[in-house]
């Protein structure tokens, strides 16, 4: 079986009684002030409540291990790559230029960029525990119910759970397609050359992309003798009913992304700059 | 009383198609019945289904004339939702229809575009399910369901719905011989307890014969060529004629001359009552039998020794395989669905990766050679041709396997011309493959094997879901290049081909070889029959009423006989 790199843990935890539709609330008030925001205030108080989720959820870091690392790889790649294509972007934006040590070259470190770059990346780490927390603790069944609940149209977010439904499938027929090529000489493994094995893999994509048209026909057949699309709405039986607690939560978020917008934009504009004097 | 699916002068063609798929087809099923429906592949039988289940004129569009009413509504005026609220289908593939991410949500998804409230749909699903026997698996995710739970939960997913007609396409193209009877006593159990109607298409007849049918309709070239009841069909040789394999203790009894029209119970081999006289013919024709030699001396070609296979998860799928493969066999490995039989044929082929054990190709270990060296000495091809072809051209795809080896162009040409003459191709060699048939597509795939000059080649499920003209072009096939001394390993669930066309069957169960015999010995061993999923034949029955004291030998004498008569035949 292919490893899993994201997927659902179950658990029995807060979070995890949650319905869908509050976390994908969260998950998308979240990203969006997130996303907005360069108020390290604001970005800090989201980091806390990330961080509380995290531990509300029960979720060990362990289980998460793979995306963990690749996290603060990617955070610090993304810190070097950012200082090195445009180094005097932090002074620019805050309107000062406070030199700490001269690194090479024109490269010199400031407070000013320090300061944005640990604004990026406290980004990125508030974001990120918010997508792995929301992965892990909906189960993928109810994903299309909360989707739908949120006014998307059931035939789109029923689409999501299919997809979920046939990942596994293709990756098997991937998986197989793969060997018997490699059989007949279409080299794949690690000791090709980069760009021979993309051009290889091409060669999979027209087996696989067949034998998935033919997988969507039967699909589309079956669920349309079993009344798909129907009426203009459906049930869900995976759904979960909205408890007291999610009612509770969905309040708190809405609070949070409305104060939190309010904060950012004091100013003016949506930096907090502790270098104006 | 009212017929329940009425068709009159009933022609449908497709948008696409030059001719009608089906022509002037009346037919009449009344509440309560339980019909069968064959034909060879093209017969127009699925197309006939596909208009009781609305998928036409709904999905697939064409020409419709004349009238086809079901439940007291015309199928035209009507819509795909009102009729599936009365029409319940049970589609080929198992894996195919399974739409949710649990048996639970499948079985309500009906149910939940019906916007049934939960609570409801709880107790239904839960009845339903019980119906089938799938209850303790609710929370189970697809790929954790052997075909045949998978197939329970499809029926489980349409009785859900109350429908007063179940339609069965092909239900046991996707299944083991065991699972495939078993589907068809499940089929008996549920149209007695729902009291429905039941049409169930399929050509594999002597399986579906097995539980009790009321009439059976043979179709061929878009119209009705028989309606009748199975008794009737039997006796006639209409089946024959029209590309479909009669029941083999049919065809027993006609070679040794018994008047079928007066055997008591000639529909079913469970109901099947010889008299004396009867008994007398077959003993006296068998004993007018001499077997041919088939024994093979030749030199060994493959040898595993103690081969293990996990999985990094720790899933234990091999356990000391050994066995040897003598230079010029025809074999078959047979068993349940995830007893190891794929599994060990990518071990041998270096697609995984052996744990323990050993496997020799000549005398020479190769269990260290990568799958291309080994590619070159043991072929492969999977079961669906779809999952091989990756090229647009007939020349290019079976030229595939021997580019970037250092021959050039010409010599390239060369092979694959001599391959493709080998295949009977030949005269394609320019066409697209987009314009063949499966069968052509098959040969294609093996085509592409061969060119690499394998000595063994394993085939995945070679004959699955063909009908008998299509199984035997294909077999014939294989055998016409086994004569030329490739040695042929084919996994099936066909036990007519493990007795028409293999010397030899490996029978695995749980990943251990269990037995190592002839494929009329395994078939005669009750025993073996049950542990491995296997499904006996009819013939063994024959002999053992008759009191034939050999019935391996018995068995061997009837598919050599046959295989006589059939070969005349053409």
């Amino acid at each position: 079986m292919a490893s899993k790199v994201l997927n659902y843990i179950p658990k029995k935890s807060f979070i995890h009684e949650l319905s869908g539709t509050t976390k994908l609330i969260i998950f998308l008030s979240f990203s969006f002030l997130c996303g907005l925001s360069f108020d390290t205030r604001v970005l800090l108080f989201l980091l806390c409540m990330s961080f509380l989720g995290f531990a509300l959820s029960k979720i060990r870091l362990s289980e998460i291990r793979l995306m963990s690392t690749f996290l603060v790889v990617f955070i610090i790649m993304n810190a070097i790559l950012l200082f090195l294509f445009n180094p005097e972007y932090g002074p620019e934006l805050y309107g000062s230029r406070t030199v700490l040590f001269h690194v090479a070259g024109k490269y010199y470190m400031t407070m000013e960029q320090l300061f944005y770059q640990f604004n990026v990346s406290l980004k990125y780490v508030i974001g990120f525990p918010i997508a792995i927390l929301f992965i892990s603790t909906t189960n993928p069944s109810e994903f299309a119910s909360s989707l739908s609940s949120l006014g998307v149209p059931y035939r789109i977010s029923y689409s999501v759970s299919l997809a979920l439904r046939y990942i596994p499938d293709i990756q098997q027929d991937y998986h197989e397609i793969a060997q018997s090529q490699e059989a007949r000489g279409v080299a794949l493994g690690k000791d090709v050359k980069f760009f021979e094995r993309i051009k290889n893999s091409a060669k999979i994509l027209l087996p696989l992309v067949l034998n998935s048209l033919n997988r969507i026909d039967q699909i589309s057949n079956s669920m349309q003798l079993r009344s798909f699309g129907k009426h203009k709405k459906r049930t869900w039986f995976m759904k979960k009913k909205m408890t007291k607690a999610d009612y509770g939560v969905i309040i708190l978020c809405v609070l949070i992304f409305v104060v939190g917008l309010i904060i950012t934009n004091q100013g003016g504009n949506n930096l907090y700059n502790p270098f104006l004097r | 009383m009212e017929p329940i699916i009425s068709f009159k002068d009933f022609s449908f063609q497709y948008t696409a198609q030059k001719q009608p798929t089906l022509k002037d087809i009346s037919l009449d099923i009344y509440p309560g019945e339980k019909i069968l429906i064959c034909g060879a592949s093209g017969s127009g039988k699925s197309t006939l289904g596909n208009c009781i289940n609305g998928l036409i004129p709904f999905s697939l569009t064409g020409k419709m004339e004349g009238e086809c009413i079901v439940d007291g509504i015309s199928t035209k005026d009507s819509s795909i939702f009102e009729l599936s609220t009365r029409v319940g289908t049970v589609l080929q593939d198992p894996d195919g229809q399974f739409v949710g991410l649990t048996v639970a949500e499948d079985i309500a998804f009906a149910l939940e575009n019906d916007c049934v409230e939960q609570e409801q749909m709880k107790k239904q699903i839960l009845e339903a399910a019980k119906k089938v026997s799938i209850e303790h698996r609710m929370a189970n995710a697809p790929y954790d369901l052997s075909g045949g739970q998978k197939q329970r939960v499809s029926m489980a997913g349409v009785i859900v719905d109350d429908v007063k007609i179940l339609l069965f396409d092909e239900p046991l193209a996707n299944l083991d011989p065991a699972t495939g009877k078993s589907a068809i006593e499940l089929i008996d159990l549920l149209k007695k307890e729902t009291d429905t109607t039941v049409v169930i298409i399929e050509h594999r007849i002597e399986d579906v014969l097995w539980k009790k049918v009321d009439r059976m309709i043979l179709m061929d070239d878009g119209r009705i060529i028989a309606d009748l009841r199975p008794d009737e069909l039997l006796c006639s040789d209409l089946l024959k004629k029209h590309g479909i394999r009669e029941p083999l203790y049919l065809t027993l009894l006609k070679y040794a001359g018994v008047d079928v029209s007066k055997t008591k119970g000639i529909e079913s081999i469970n109901e099947l009552c010889l008299n004396e006289d009867e008994k007398k013919k077959i003993v006296s024709w068998y004993a007018a039998q001499n077997k041919e030699n088939r024994s093979n001396d030749n030199e060994v070609i493959l040898k595993t020794v103690d081969l293990d296979f996990s999985y990094e998860t720790g899933d234990q799928i091999l356990h000391g395989v050994t066995f040897e493969v003598k230079k010029g066999e025809m074999m078959a490995i047979v068993g349940q669905n995830g007893a190891g039989k794929s599994t060990l044929c990518k071990v041998i082929c270096g697609f995984e990766k052996a744990s323990g054990g050993n496997i020799f190709f000549q005398g020479k270990k190769i269990n260290d050679d990568s799958i291309r060296s080994r590619a070159g000495k043991i072929g492969y091809v999977m079961q669906n041709p779809n999952q091989m072809i990756s090229q647009a051209m007939i020349f290019d795809e079976v030229a595939m396997g021997i580019r970037n080896t250092g021959l050039s162009e010409e010599e390239i040409k060369e092979k694959v011309y001599a391959t493709l003459k080998i295949c009977g191709l030949y005269e394609f060699r320019n066409w697209p493959i987009s314009a063949l048939s499966f069968g052509q597509k098959k040969r294609v795939t093996i085509a592409s094997i061969l060119v690499m000059g394998p000595k063994v080649i394993i085939l995945d499920e070679p004959t699955a879901g063909q009908d008998f003209a299509h199984y035997t072009d294909i077999m014939e096939f294989l055998k016409s290049l086994n004569e030329q001394g490739i040695t042929i390993i084919m996994i099936t669930h066909d036990m007519h081909l493990m007795l028409e066309y293999t010397n030899r069957s490996l029978v695995f169960t749980d990943g251990r070889i269990v037995a190592d015999d002839s494929g009329s010995a395994v078939l005669c061993n009750e025993e073996l029959v049950n542990r491995a999923a296997l499904k006996e034949t009819s013939l063994f029955n024959v002999a053992l009423s008759c009191g034939i004291k050999d019935p391996v030998d018995f068995v061997d004498c009837f598919i050599d006989y046959d295989r006589r008569e059939r070969a005349h035949g053409e």
